[in-house]
């Protein structure tokens, strides 16, 4: 036999609830991971005001130029420090390392993820994340040594197609080109080479975040595009990589965040000049903000190392800009994903 | 066993055999699906019949470790003759799975259309062929407004008719269904049983299910599945729905569809 509830009666007073960990170990435990959370934000906070009060004095003396002029001389009396060409340096060879870089590694996480045999996929993944574990200062040396002249000789047959007359077929591609319209000698200490060796040090994260989102798709959403008749190229490029798109490019601009920030690498590889070159790549002639750091720091003089530190900062602004683009992009793939 | 290959058969299985790695999963399973029949495939998990299902168009075969034996005949011709292209069979077959996956990129318009473009067929009537698509799976009227939304907007009974529909463009003279209505509401279910029924006037339907009463309402013949102690899964009995469910020959056929295990 039932009851019916009787619900005429008064409501009682909402009671307090705990939402903090009770026992001392809970308590500790919560003490240690927000402790240790703090941390993190508070040190970008402290590098982010150094580097303002460092900087300020520069911002001042060169205005607005500082970002967009041409001219670098630490002279006392003359001195002026523009860093234009140098970031816009670092952009160029980081569109250049997405270009050579981004393909290859959605290519390589698409083989470990459907295609390779349990084996060698591991064997893969464990060497994509080894060379993302890559001293910079190694790939610096290798990029010198053995890529350099590597490239070079990619570099001379692009050089051939600045311009092509070849009886009807007639066309510039002005990138391959130099800007003075002289015969280059060599072809090392360009944005091209810059370029490579940022996309061999973006490959491996984006590899391994791709990868993983790869992993989280719905198998039965590929079957079902396999079903219908699809071959596993039209597969990825209309199923695969449409769905996978927002992580992808969030994965991309995780790598974007280290190319603009990559060093020692670059300083070996580059031909820092401070005059500024748009897109001739194969040009012995480039920037880097964080390579001018490494190159000016070590015999600075004083308003030179603010300048830098200003420099620095700019760089700071630009990456936190870029992981912050990644974070929104990531997020907003996130309906996506498999459940 | 009763035979009740009346009408001229369509897809036909003989001997299949299903390995995974070392694995036997199926052994020696021979069915007959006739032209506009329904066919339920049921058993206890893990018996095998979603493995069998997907012989039946070669997506066993993307499992690295898969192993086959036996033949799988569409029309008398063996759709794993070595000189058959796996897209071809698909082509022919489709196939709807457990859950409800429209490709998420794409709008429901996109999705019915996505087999023509996954396969870079040309010339056909797009609009048409969306509207017939859609009415054929029963969802036209509920989506006809809204064919550019995207395919996740329509709740899960509609995305899953979405499914069908996409099927359906590809015109297969066979359709497999893994489970289609497991993750779905009573009254989806019911609209899905209800198209299923109508498609069978024009092809021929194998369907996977857990759902005893499914199986009951839906089809036109039965086969139960059963994989006992470590032994590779076949298949314990084969007819027509009315007599595998009302008058079993086997004492296990008679257990599960009765519910004492399973």
């Amino acid at each position: 036999m039932s009851d019916i509830q009787d619900v005429t009666a008064e409501v009682p007073a909402r009671r307090q609830l705990r939402t903090k960990p009770f026992s001392l170990a809970d308590r500790l435990f919560y003490g240690i991971t927000k402790s240790a959370s703090s941390i993190s934000v508070i040190l970008v906070a402290a590098i982010l005001l150094f580097l303002l009060s460092q900087s300020f004095a520069t911002f001042q003396t060169q205005g607005f130029d500082f970002i967009t002029g041409s001219q670098w001389n630490n002279a006392k009396g003359h001195e002026v420090f523009q860093i234009g060409p140098m970031l816009w340096g670092s952009v160029l060879i980081s569109i250049l390392g997405i270009i050579g870089g981004v393909p290859m590694a959605i290519a390589a996480a698409y083989f470990i993820e459907f295609m390779a045999p349990k084996p060698i996929a591991k064997v893969a993944t464990v060497l994509v994340d080894l060379l993302a574990a890559m001293p910079s200062i190694v790939i610096g040396l290798w990029g010198l040594y053995v890529l350099t002249p590597v490239v070079a000789h990619w570099g001379s047959l692009l050089y051939g197609l600045h311009h092509v007359s070849m009886g009807p077929v007639n066309f510039d591609i002005p990138i391959f080109a130099m800007s003075d319209g002289s015969v280059p000698s060599t072809f090392s200490g360009s944005p091209f080479i810059a370029g490579w060796i940022v996309a061999v040090m973006i490959v491996p994260i984006i590899t391994s975040v791709t990868r993983e989102i790869f992993s989280q798709m719905d198998r039965d959403l590929i079957n079902s595009a396999l079903a219908l008749g699809g071959s596993r190229s039209s597969v990825f490029m209309r199923v695969i990589l449409p769905t996978a798109s927002g992580g992808v490019t969030g994965g991309v601009l995780l790598g974007l965040g280290r190319a603009l920030g990559e060093t020692v690498a670059i300083f070996y590889v580059l031909n820092l000049v401070s005059d500024i070159n748009w897109f001739n790549i194969l040009q012995s002639k480039g920037g880097s903000v964080a390579s001018l750091v490494l190159q000016k720091f070590g015999e600075g003089t004083p308003n030179e190392i603010k300048a830098l530190m200003a420099a620095g900062l700019v760089l700071f602004v630009l990456t936190l800009l870029v992981n912050w683009l990644a974070a929104v992009i990531v997020n907003r793939a996130q309906p996506w994903r498999k459940i | 066993m009763e035979n009740i290959a009346t009408s001229a058969s369509h897809l036909r299985s003989e001997d299949v055999n299903v390995w995974f790695g070392e694995r036997h999963v199926l052994k020696n399973v021979s069915l007959n699906f006739p032209s506009n029949q329904v066919t339920a495939l049921i058993g206890p998990s893990g018996c095998g019949k979603s493995t069998f299902l997907r012989t039946l168009n070669r997506m066993h075969e993307l499992i690295p470790s898969a192993g086959f034996a036996g033949k799988v005949l569409l029309d008398g011709h063996d759709i794993y003759d070595h000189d058959v292209d796996p897209v071809d069979v698909r082509l022919n077959i489709g196939m709807v799975f457990q859950k409800p996956n429209p490709f998420p990129t794409m709008s429901i318009r996109e999705n019915v259309l996505s087999g023509l473009k996954l396969t870079g067929r040309r010339g056909y009537n797009a609009a048409e062929l969306v509207e017939t698509s859609l009415r054929r799976a029963s969802i036209w009227n509920e989506v006809k407004d809204r064919l550019n939304d995207p395919a996740l907007s329509l709740s899960g009974g509609q995305q899953q008719r979405l499914c069908i529909a996409r099927s359906l463009a590809m015109d297969p003279e066979v359709l497999l269904m893994d489970e289609p209505c497991s993750a779905l509401d009573p009254g989806s279910t019911r609209r899905i049983e209800e198209t299923i029924t109508e498609l069978s006037d024009s092809m021929t339907i194998v369907i996977v299910t857990h759902n005893m009463q499914q199986a009951q309402r839906v089809s036109h013949q039965t086969a139960f599945f059963l994989a006992e102690d470590g032994n590779p899964g076949r298949v314990v009995e084969f007819g027509k729905t009315d007599d595998v469910f009302n008058s079993p020959i086997d004492p296990r056929t008679n257990d599960y569809v009765n519910g004492h295990f399973g």
